[in-house]
């Protein structure tokens, strides 16, 4: 899958620096340790800014290019950061034939964003996912935790109001 | 010893319409009225009617509750479970013969036609105590492999089974097992696909939340039969209560000796650990599945060698689905003339199905081999809902194709369905009717394999982008007949060419449809017209002038100003301006609003 970028800037704090350390520490020379050391990066900044691949790379002593291989070989791997309120539509056969492409172009009309993409003042950001296995409740999106099923484009209003309050 | 045992769904259908909720309302409930030492209440997997979600069953009077909310509890507490009257609105209503008198489930028409094996215990028992799975015969099939046979007899019963591989391709078991035990290795592993990745495919996921053992259970025994003594299971990030719910099982496994070492006082050694996937998938196709595992990006390898003789970490292995697994143990209880009298004569056993799409119940059923596509859809299925009708299944999802209304009648198995231009797949089965345009179907699936082809091999790679180009080209009305011959041509280079099976079988959408709506493909070609009006450049919005009333409600709607008119007259759509969204048509009290 092509994989958005971010042009948004990075911040990190101390912290989460100190962190990505620790992580890069238990995992170097280990075999295998790419996959695990994005997971947990990912964990600690909610994406994987190219700053934060590069820092990766240096650690475990692995070209950067192999480090951004497997970060946009696996659709799990974001390299946009997230909104305060992710939202997630389920793009699978099953929601697909229930007309859930209706109900992402309205999110991409209200919020202005594309998918992958995050709403300038962090408050949403959107995906298109694959089948999260919902089928039964078909069309179904997410919004953090919350599961929204049997969805006709109308209630997108009334479910982003939720968020905005 | 309760007098009633609450059963509540805690598949991932019915706990996204808050059936966590219901269990917790229920324990308040229930202990509130002093009930709790006559009441248990058991979360369990998945009960198959996904579509009456959340479910809830009353025992011993098995009161089937369908689309229970929480504040539907101390209703069902106070009266059924109190006071012994069944709440009857909430009842399943073919489960109602009359005023008085309910027939069980297994009489309704969603169940009678199944058989469970692969889900026998979903919706039965508590996932996540192994006690339960112990009670129903589980961990019996690996106790009698372990003290009774020989890994030579237990791939001479498998072979005998003539079970096929239910992750889709639909090869023997048996053999695949009898090659790895062949290989002589210092260290060997048999690992299980729970890379579930067909979208509208929900089997793998359901049995893992609902039964994880039985696919524990099964694995020590392949490893038995292969001489492995390590197991991992590959499983979608995806489904983190399928996760959850395999540690619990886990850990449990281990607590009662059977997963370690000396498992049984037999000297075997067996145990199993979870690999996340990381949402890929072309690692659903073994050789990437392995990659994946070794932490790499998860592309193919070539075969040969295949995985018996070098798989994970350059070992033998032996890799089963899901489904595969959760059939075993039956087989060693019961025998392989038992599973081959269930099925036909090459599709020995059963299939577990995930209806969706546009059917009345969808939701997850297991039905013997040979059961028509006509059963499925009408009876179990309960046919296409809102007065639309059948017009086509999808089967085997971005690998399979689409099976036309004129054979319903088909008989379900591997070779059936590979005759007809589709696959059996994992189990998705989509059901369409005619508002779904096969064009724009084979567009969406070409869609999702451009996305997941790895870019290993140029034949998937470039030759599924160049399919989708000229598919966009035909839904967007500038399609030529030439192009339908040379999309077919390309279709067999892909087929042909590629590495692994997502680019071998990535045509078959195009293919299928191509086949049996070709009439669809040419009116979207030389009449610039979708059939199904699902293709949005080919579709105009046109209000007809003897139905508006001049009500105003669409041009209010409108989203971008496209509908003018005055008050109690005509209005017209402007198409110049108009983005197709359909508001106007859905608001229109007076079905004026019309799709050509």
């Amino acid at each position: 899958m092509q994989k958005r970028i971010s042009n948004l800037p990075f911040h990190d704090t101390p912290e989460q620096a100190k962190k990505l350390d620790e992580v890069i520490e238990k995992l170097k020379g280990q075999a295998g340790a790419i996959m695990p050391a994005l997971h947990e990066a990912q964990e600690i900044y909610g994406y994987l800014p190219l700053e934060v691949q590069k820092r990766i790379a240096d650690g475990l002593d692995v070209p950067l290019e192999e480090v951004y291989g497997v970060s946009t070989f696996y659709s799990q791997f974001s390299l946009t950061p997230k909104g305060r309120n992710h939202i997630s539509v389920c793009l699978g056969t099953a929601c697909y034939v229930k007309g859930a492409d209706k109900v992402l172009d309205k999110l991409i009309q209200r919020l202005g964003i594309q998918p992958e993409e995050c709403t300038e003042d962090g408050a949403f950001s959107l995906t298109a996912c694959r089948c999260i296995g919902a089928c039964g409740l078909a069309p179904v999106m997410t919004v953090n935790e919350d599961v929204y099923g049997r969805l006709v484009p109308e209630d997108v209003d009334q479910i982003l109001a939720k968020y905005t309050a | 010893m309760f007098r009633s045992n609450v059963l509540v769904c805690g598949g991932t259908g019915c706990t996204s319409s808050n059936s966590e909720q219901i269990i917790e309302r229920l324990n308040e409930e229930i202990k509130a009225q002093g009930l709790d030492k006559e009441v248990n209440v058991i979360r369990t997997g998945c009960f198959g009617l996904c579509a009456l979600g959340p479910i809830m069953v009353v025992y011993p009077e098995g009161a089937f509750y369908s689309r229970v909310t929480p504040d539907d509890v101390p209703e069902i507490v106070s009266e059924h479970l109190l006071k012994g009257r069944i709440v009857k609105r909430l009842l399943y209503q073919e489960t109602v013969v009359d005023d008085n008198t309910t027939k069980s489930l297994n009489e309704t028409t969603f169940y009678s036609k199944q058989m469970r094996i692969a889900l026998r215990n979903c919706g039965v028992i508590n996932p996540e105590k192994i006690d339960e799975y112990i009670a129903l015969d589980g961990y019996a099939a690996l106790g009698k492999v372990l003290t009774e046979m020989t890994p030579q007899e237990v791939i001479d019963l498998m072979l005998a089974s003539g079970l096929r591989g239910r992750g889709g391709a639909g090869f023997p078991t048996g053999l695949k097992w009898k090659f790895a035990a062949a290989n002589d290795a210092d260290q060997k592993y048999a690992c299980c696909n729970a890379d579930e990745g067909d979208p509208g495919a929900f089997m793998d996921r359901s049995v893992l939340e609902g039964d994880p053992h039985s696919v524990l259970e099964a694995m020590a025994i392949a490893g038995y039969a292969i001489g492995a003594s390590q197991g991992y299971i590959y499983i979608r990030a995806e489904y983190p209560i399928a996760v959850k719910r395999l540690q619990i099982a886990i850990e449990q496994a281990r607590e009662y000796g059977l997963l370690g070492k000396n498992i049984f006082d037999s000297g075997f050694d067996f145990d199993i650990d979870i690999r996340l996937g990381a949402g890929a998938f072309v690692c659903g196709e073994e050789t990437a599945l392995m990659t994946s595992i070794e932490g790499k990006r998860g592309e193919p390898r070539v075969r040969p060698p295949f995985p018996a003789a070098k798989g994970l970490f350059g070992k033998p292995t032996v890799l089963n689905n899901v489904e595969t697994y959760a059939n075993i143990p039956q087989i060693i209880l019961k025998g392989a003339d038992w599973f081959r009298s269930i099925g036909t004569e090459k599709s020995p056993g059963t299939k577990v199905f995930a209806l969706g799409g546009k059917i009345t119940n969808t939701g997850l059923v297991e039905v013997p081999m040979g059961t028509t596509l006509r059963e499925v859809v009408e009876e179990i299925g309960g046919g296409v809902p809102g007065g639309h009708h059948f017009k086509a299944a999808q089967t085997g999802g971005p690998s399979g194709g689409c099976i036309p209304a004129k054979l319903i009648d088909t008989p379900i198995d591997y070779d059936n369905l590979i005759a007809i231009g589709s696959m059996m797949g994992s189990g998705g089965l989509i059901v369409m009717d005619e508002t779904t345009c096969m064009v724009d179907i084979a567009k969406f699936f070409l869609e999702f394999t451009v996305d997941e082809s790895c870019g290993k091999c140029t034949p998937c790679r470039v030759g599924t982008k160049r399919l989708l180009e000229i598919l966009n080209k035909i839904t967007s009305g500038n399609g030529t007949l030439e192009d339908l011959d040379k999309m077919e041509e390309l279709c067999y280079y892909i087929k042909e060419n590629s590495l692994c099976g997502l680019g071998q079988t990535a045509p078959n959408p195009v293919l299928s449809t191509l086949k049996y709506y070709r009439d669809e493909y040419v009116a979207h070609v030389t009449e610039h017209r979708c059939p199904a009006g699902a293709c949005k450049a080919l579709t105009n919005y046109t209000i007809e002038a003897d139905k508006c009333k001049g009500c105003t409600l669409c041009a209010r709607n409108c989203p971008v100003g496209a509908i003018s008119g005055a008050v109690k007259e005509t209005h017209v759509i402007d198409t110049t301006k108009c983005i197709k969204c359909g508001v106007c048509m859905e608001k229109c009290k007076f079905g004026a609003v019309v799709k050509k």
